[in-house]
């Protein structure tokens, strides 16, 4: 116990030199000589100090993995850089206005016009469609899910709706032009026959009884997008703190209004987000609407039952035509315009989804 | 009078269980239904698509051609020929993808976990993941074409398949890798620290064998969901009828290229083709997918 | 083999939060030395520390040193991951590694260090397992995975994990919490035995406990909440718990707070 009375017994000095406690690290160094070590003083380790041995494995290591987290961020800097140095030069030579013009022209370099006008519209039309029918079908499922299926089953019946993620697009496309659109052609004749006088179920460009226009692309792709939308609105919903639930049920209330009352507005922000999701997929999706959509070159009548090319759908029908860089640059500039809507709305997903079940009611 | 008596027929305190009003009954259960209903609306387009798919798609399946033959040579309404061809291709393009994306993406989720945590680097990697798995497949393509077909000159081939195929597996893998590792608890890393293991090889012995189930099924899975893309092939590749064991050089079918390509042959010998390769891609899906389940449960952490 | 710990002056920092504050004292070797004191007083901060482990928490800091035999394990060009073989660790809770058979378990940290000498491996098991009393329950079943055991014996597999490496030191944070009184009963037995040959330093919450098995007793508290943790006094555990010379260990000992 030498040591230990020796402390008290000189406890003066050094308790004075640590009162600033923020400041030991540094004035010690410098400081007094250390009074209580039989060593030489030794300099405390310091925040940032260099002197730390690190293994070199240790190093390595974390050197490549440090490198491919660079990698990942530098990969979608390149993506962007990419296609807008070649889309430029294709931009350079269009004789059309590349934002406003509907035109699709690119096969002689010499002598292009191409605008996105008309892809946007379709783009947007079919995956609005798609948004409108998924919404509410996947937020329903969601809640069937977490809230009304029987626990042992919850489990298998998510299963099966994520199932519908793992079917090809190329196999959504086949079904949806073959198999679904000759059955929803009376459909397609009903809404427009009876509701015709609201612009956007008028006639389309194609005749509606085509089945191969935004009408069919929309349902195909609100298919496609369930599971995404669902997968995300059944991970917030399951996150509704118990005790809210339980808070509910004791006072008196039925399953619809604790799901009304604190499941959905607990889950509410994040449902959109992956509703956003669901719509950034749609936005991007290539071959199933490639198959379903017919091309045509009568531009929109802005109703659903429009026929014509998406974004993605256009490059890839474009695809015979890529033997010169400058009609490779028109459709990379398209793809330019669907790489930065795709982010976009990706990024404002994430977005509301981060903010889901924070400072909520 | 008569109001005594009601009085007197009256119970002497109210039920101890109210009945609950017709509207908030009705209101419980329409919901009930409505939500139910809506599951089933999502199992009819699935069963549907399979139904079709099967129905359609297994004659030409039966035939033992179909698995070792190409449709070389064939004309538009030749029956007959198989699926070899893009069995090959779908299967080799797929593989190298994975041979480039799996390692790239655990070393990333790593990164993420083990060394990065809450860092400015990873905060802006996992943004990046997030938009990596939001990229439009047809993007993807593209920038491929950019880069290796228009920048370094190289041609069309299924290896720029493989690439393009790399950037739609990448954001599976490091979202997988980054769950799983997050799972390993705290106390294990600390207990091979406290027997002077250095962090590296805790990584690598310790946490990565712990994760190992987890992260091998999410690969899996990872690898079904980009074995059915089609999108940057039609720009990426060429298709070819006959067999083509060549990554790096001409054109090489694949199975969703064949579906796609097959489509255009509007001879009944065409549809025929088309909907088997249809068939056999799904299977081939549903096979991985179970591959996935089984191999989850035979590297489960084991206590007994 | 077992060698004594000098701390001088050590002050513990989680970022800017000031955790423990100029703790010096002194582990004898070949003696068990009991770190009590209420919930948050750093005692457990103060162990991590002396083994280096306190840094793996991103934020944290170290002041002053520690020194083993008269060598500051905080000295620059000092390995932490050889500082962590010399001085091996015990954690509250029993945690083998799940993929690892009961064999591995046991050799994790000389088969991670590269020895590949079957023969060795296997005498060290023994010698390990023998060691921490569980040899006689586990030898039929060496190649079964860890997480099978019961938590007690998980625990004692953890201890024998801790000095295949041997050792010079072997920290034990609060070893006993998570397990019943008779599991609690055989670590102890294991600690008394252990000590013939390691210098061990323990955190407890149960003082009983730190009266049983320690030689010496280190008493820390917290002056206020939100100041960093002290040392109050250290002592023969005899001493402490029936004449201690502060205020606050007397008051903590007799259980009016805590």
């Amino acid at each position: 116990m030498t040591e230990s009375t020796n402390s008290e017994w000189r406890s003066a000095p050094p308790g004075e030199a640590v009162t600033p406690p923020g400041e030991a690290g540094s004035t010690l160094v410098g400081g007094p000589e250390e009074p209580v070590s039989p060593e030489p003083p030794t300099p405390p380790e310091q925040p940032g100090g260099k002197k730390k041995v690190v293994r070199l494995g240790d190093r390595l290591f974390q050197g490549v993995a440090t490198g491919s987290g660079i990698f990942v961020v530098s990969i979608i800097a390149a993506i962007g850089l990419f296609l807008l140095v070649r889309a430029i030069p294709a931009l350079h030579a269009n004789e059309a206005n590349f934002l406003l013009s509907g035109q699709w022209r690119t096969g002689d370099p010499e002598n292009m016009a191409f605008g996105i006008v008309d892809l946007a519209w379709i783009t947007v039309a079919s995956s609005l469609v798609a948004l409108i029918i998924a919404m509410p079908v996947a937020g329903g499922i969601a809640l069937f899910l977490t809230q009304y299926a029987p626990k042992v089953l919850a489990r298998p019946f998510a299963y099966v709706v994520d199932l519908l993620a793992a079917v090809p697009s190329v196999i959504y496309g086949l079904w949806g032009a073959l198999v679904l659109a000759p059955v929803l052609k009376p459909v397609a004749l009903w809404i427009n026959g009876t509701l015709g006088w609201i612009p956007i179920f008028a006639d389309g460009n194609v005749p509606a009884n085509s089945g191969s226009n935004v009408f069919t692309a929309g349902i195909v792709l609100a298919v496609m997008i369930l599971p995404i939308i669902t997968g995300v609105a059944r991970e917030v919903f399951e996150r509704t703190p118990s005790a809210q639930i339980e808070g509910a049920l004791a006072l008196g209330a039925t399953k619809w209004e604790v799901v009304r009352t604190t499941v959905w507005p607990f889950g509410r922000s994040g449902f959109v987000g992956g509703a956003m999701l669901g719509l950034g997929r749609a936005l991007g999706e290539t071959v199933a609407l490639t198959v379903i959509l017919s091309y045509t070159f009568e531009g929109p009548h802005y109703s659903i039952f429009d026929a014509g090319a998406t974004f993605a759908s256009r490059i890839a029908l474009g695809s015979a035509e890529f033997n010169n860089h400058l009609t490779v640059g028109a459709y990379i500039a398209a793809g330019l315009v669907l790489f930065i809507s795709t982010f976009a709305v990706n990024a404002l997903a994430r977005w509301i989804e981060s903010g889901s079940g924070k400072g909520k009611k | 009078m008569r109001t005594d008596t009601a009085d007197l027929e009256r119970p002497a305190s109210a039920p101890a269980f109210q009945q609950l009003g017709l509207g908030r009954k009705i209101k419980n259960h329409t919901a009930t239904v409505l939500f139910g209903l809506a599951f089933l609306v999502a199992v009819v387009p699935l069963l549907w698509v399979l139904f079709t798919l099967v129905q359609r798609g297994l004659a030409p399946m039966l035939n033992a051609d179909w698995w070792n033959h190409s449709f070389y040579g064939l004309l538009p309404n030749d029956s007959g020929g198989g699926i070899y061809h893009a069995l090959v291709g779908t299967l080799e393009q797929t593989f190298v993808c994975a041979l480039i994306a799996v390692p790239l993406g655990v070393t990333v989720g790593i990164f993420l976990i083990e060394y990065g945590r809450n860092s400015k680097l990873a905060r802006t990697t996992t943004f990046m993941v997030d938009i990596l798995s939001g990229l439009p497949s047809i993007v993807a393509g593209l920038f491929i074409y950019a880069l290796w077909i228009t920048t370094f000159g190289f041609d069309r081939s299924g290896f720029a398949v493989s690439l393009s195929l790399v950037l739609l597996m990448l954001p599976v893998v490091v979202r997988v890798t980054e769950t799983m590792l997050t799972i390993v608890p705290d106390e294990l890393r600390e207990a091979s620290y406290a027997l002077g293991v250095p962090k590296w090889k805790t990584i690598v012995k310790v946490v990565l064998p712990t994760s190992f189930s987890g992260i091998i099924t999410g690969i899996i899975l990872g690898l079904a969901r980009v074995m059915g893309e089609t999108a940057p092939l039609l720009i990426l590749v060429g298709y070819s009828r006959a067999i083509n064991y060549n990554l790096f050089d001409g054109p090489m079918a694949s199975l969703s290229l064949t579906v796609y390509t097959a489509r255009k042959t509007s001879t009944e010998a065409g549809e025929y083709r088309m909907w088997g390769a249809a068939l056999t891609l799904v299977l081939l899906i549903m096979l991985i997918n179970l591959l996935a389940t089984l191999l989850s449960k035979l590297f489960a952490v084991k206590t007994r | 083999m077992a060698k004594r710990l000098d701390i001088n002056d050590l002050n513990l920092y989680y970022n800017k939060f000031h955790a423990v504050q100029d703790v010096t004292l002194q582990v004898h070797a070949r003696s068990v030395t009991a770190f009590i004191g209420p919930s948050g007083c750093g005692k457990s901060t103060v162990l991590r520390a002396l083994n280096r482990m306190h840094e793996v928490i991103p934020g944290s800091r170290v002041e002053g040193s520690v020194l083993l035999d008269g060598e500051n394990v905080y000295a620059p060009g000092v390995d932490p991951v050889q500082v962590r073989r010399t001085i091996g660790m015990v954690f509250q809770r029993a945690n083998p590694f799940p993929t690892m058979s009961i064999r591995d378990n046991v050799v994790a940290g000389l088969k991670l260090a590269g020895v590949k000498d079957k023969k060795r491996l296997e005498e060290v098991t023994e010698r390990s397992l023998r060691g921490a009393n569980l040899w006689e329950e586990v030898k039929d079943r060496l190649n079964k995975p860890g997480g099978g055991l019961s938590g007690g014996q998980q625990q004692r597999l953890c201890i024998a994990r801790a000095i295949a490496v041997q050792p010079d030191v072997l920290l034990m944070d609060e070893p006993c919490s998570a397990l019943d009184p008779i599991s609690t009963l055989a670590i102890e037995d294991l600690i008394a035995e252990l000590k013939k040959d390691y210098t061990i330093v323990i955190v407890t919450h149960n003082m009983q406990q730190a009266a049983r098995v320690s030689d010496q007793t280190a008493f820390f508290n917290l002056p206020e909440v939100g100041q960093p943790g002290q040392l109050v006094e250290i002592g023969e555990t005899g001493k402490i718990f029936s004449n201690p010379s502060q205020k606050a260990t007397e008051g903590y000992i007799s259980g009016r707070f805590g």
